[in-house]
């Protein structure tokens, strides 16, 4: 009887893998293919499309603007998220319940919806402008440029970096920021010694999720920010819908494929670094 | 004042911005689409439903509505029944990580959304699915498939394999063990995963620009065209039901938990 063993089990995984595989994977697939076998005329082959993506400094410009943005979109999620998980950790009842929410209302909210409502909140006669007049800080522009882009980025990415910091710091045992206080230590020495690299996997987790996310923003730079400034994402369909070069288009897809891949393997990486420092140091303690 | 409670001030302060900063745009959302004057403004002076009356009578929007219902409806369902049996297969059948097969499911969250709009666009338009319901259909099953696998998978660790042994040793077939014992004790991560794949689809913008024609347009397809082409007004009404829906739909999925807990406060 085949149903009784782990075949019966396996087959079950098969309809899923299937339906991805001909109908995400391939297509994939395909158009990275297509950056080796599709050139726009001055190219004739091999890795040409490659060789025009670094060396068109317009391209590689773009390249390093959008590696720039996903670092400092996932250094100012980090700097707001961790005050925010810990201060989480440290309430409860409906106070946690309300900021739980503040966090997962945004999550199951369009970001189109969301970027949609940053193009009011953030327009000319819009009330961050006024806000901003009143305390005296002058009607700075903040759409068409980095700021608005850099706001509704970091609050598509912020949720993504909250929730795994936040149950990372919620295993953490305070007694023992206590028991390095009672030995001695300064509060701040305290938090910087016990806590913080306690709460190390909660930190790389969210920095994975929240820089890999910000890699491939299409939506936030195309509606509040300038063409001047565009990013990786939209410089693709641009050469693929307008331009029509599905070997660059492909290349690109490519490189961005692959920087993805490598900030996953830098956070599995990191974590295991984690794990054996955190068995190392428990040897010691023994 | 101590250092300490200093500290604690300064923390709540920011921890409140932050808060007031997360929720601003979802609350705005609703006053805009008030508006009566033509201007873009979150609380407008002159107040009316006429851009509701607006929405409701323009087929390219009620329209747009009926389609993305319809859309992530069927999603919904294949990607839930997909999604629910590769876990199960995980689980069941891979005594230790599947890593090809979990690398395969995961693959529609890792790939950047506009490779996969532009690839699927490629291939797609080669097999003659572009234009047409099924293209959004396969597309956004895709993307929604890992977020059924990943939330039953969590719901499955916590139920007891031996269960399904004892119903069998009692006699049951091995898919009536899985349907009367397994499948009644993972129902809350089933109800949430076809909920999250419910609004994967619904919600799904970039990939839907590609392979949706003009006549065959989801709600964010128009909603993000009408935001290039000539920012409508009417956008904030689309905002707004959008909102709506999906609070409606969060809350029923949480009675439904509340509900569902409650029923099984009794077992172990």
């Amino acid at each position: 009887m085949p149903w009784t063993g782990r075949l019966g089990w396996k087959l079950l995984v098969l309809p899923a893998v299937a339906w991805i595989a001909v109908f995400f994977l391939f297509p994939v697939g395909s158009i990275m293919l297509r950056s080796v076998t599709e050139f726009s005329p001055p190219e004739t082959g091999g890795l040409d499309n490659y060789r025009w993506f670094f060396d068109t400094p317009a391209n590689v410009t773009v390249l390093s603007r959008t590696l720039w943005v996903s670092g400092y979109v996932t250094l100012l999620c980090l700097l707001l998220g961790y005050p925010y998980a810990y201060f989480m950790t440290l309430t409860r009842g409906w106070v946690r319940l309300l900021l739980l929410s503040a966090v997962i209302i945004p999550l199951t909210t369009s970001p189109l919806v969301r970027t949609y409502a940053w193009l009011g909140l953030l327009s000319d006669n819009g009330p961050v402008v006024g806000v901003l007049d009143r305390i005296g800080l002058g009607r700075p522009e903040l759409l068409g440029n980095s700021v608005g882009v850099t706001v509704g980025m970091m609050h598509i990415a912020f949720p993504m970096m909250v929730l795994p910091l936040y149950a990372a710091l919620l295993r953490v045992d305070r007694r023992l920021l206590r028991a390095a206080e009672s030995l001695g230590a300064p509060p701040r020495t305290a938090f910087f010694r016990v806590y913080l690299p306690l709460s190390a996997p909660g930190i790389l987790a969210g920095a994975v999720l929240v820089s890999v996310l910000s890699l491939g923003f299409y939506l936030t730079p195309a509606l509040l920010g300038s063409p001047q400034q565009t990013l990786m994402a939209p410089l693709i369909v641009t050469q693929v819908r307008q331009v029509l070069a599905w070997g660059h288009g492909g290349a690109m897809a490519f490189v961005l494929f692959v920087l993805t891949l490598a900030l996953l393997g830098i956070g599995a990486l990191g974590s295991r670094g984690i794990l054996r420092r955190g068995s190392a140091a428990r040897v010691e303690d023994e | 004042m101590t250092t300490t409670s200093w500290r604690r001030l300064w923390l709540v302060v920011l921890v409140g911005l932050i808060a007031v900063w997360l929720l601003l745009p979802a609350t705005v959302v609703l006053p805009m689409s008030l508006n009566a004057t033509s201007r873009l403004s979150i609380w407008p002076e002159e107040r009316s439903f006429d851009l509701y009356r607006e929405f409701f009578a323009d087929p390219e929007w009620t329209n747009a509505l009926i389609r993305s219902f319809r859309t992530a409806a069927i999603v919904s369902v294949l990607a839930t029944v997909l999604g629910t049996a590769a876990a199960l297969g995980i689980v069941r059948g891979f005594r230790r990580g599947a890593g090809i097969v979990n690398a395969v499911i995961l693959a529609p969250i890792i790939v950047p959304v506009v490779v996969a709009a532009v690839a699927s666009y490629l291939v797609y338009l080669r097999w003659g699915l572009v234009g047409t319901p099924l293209a959004l259909i396969v597309a956004h099953t895709c993307l929604a498939i890992p977020y059924v696998v990943v939330t039953v998978l969590a719901s499955l660790r916590g139920v007891n394999p031996r269960l399904e042994s004892a119903a069998r040793s009692l006699g049951s077939s091995p898919a009536g063990a899985v349907w009367h014992v397994t499948l009644p004790l993972i129902r809350g991560g089933v109800i949430v995963g076809a909920f999250l794949a419910f609004m994967q689809s619904f919600d799904e913008v970039v990939v839907s620009v590609f392979l949706a024609s003009r006549r065959g347009r989801t709600l964010p397809v128009q909603m993000y065209s009408s935001l290039i082409e000539d920012i409508d007004a009417t956008v904030a009404v689309a905002s707004s039901v959008i909102l709506v829906l999906s609070i409606v739909l969060v809350l029923l999925v949480g009675v439904s938990r509340l509900a569902n807990a409650r029923g099984q406060s009794g077992t172990p």
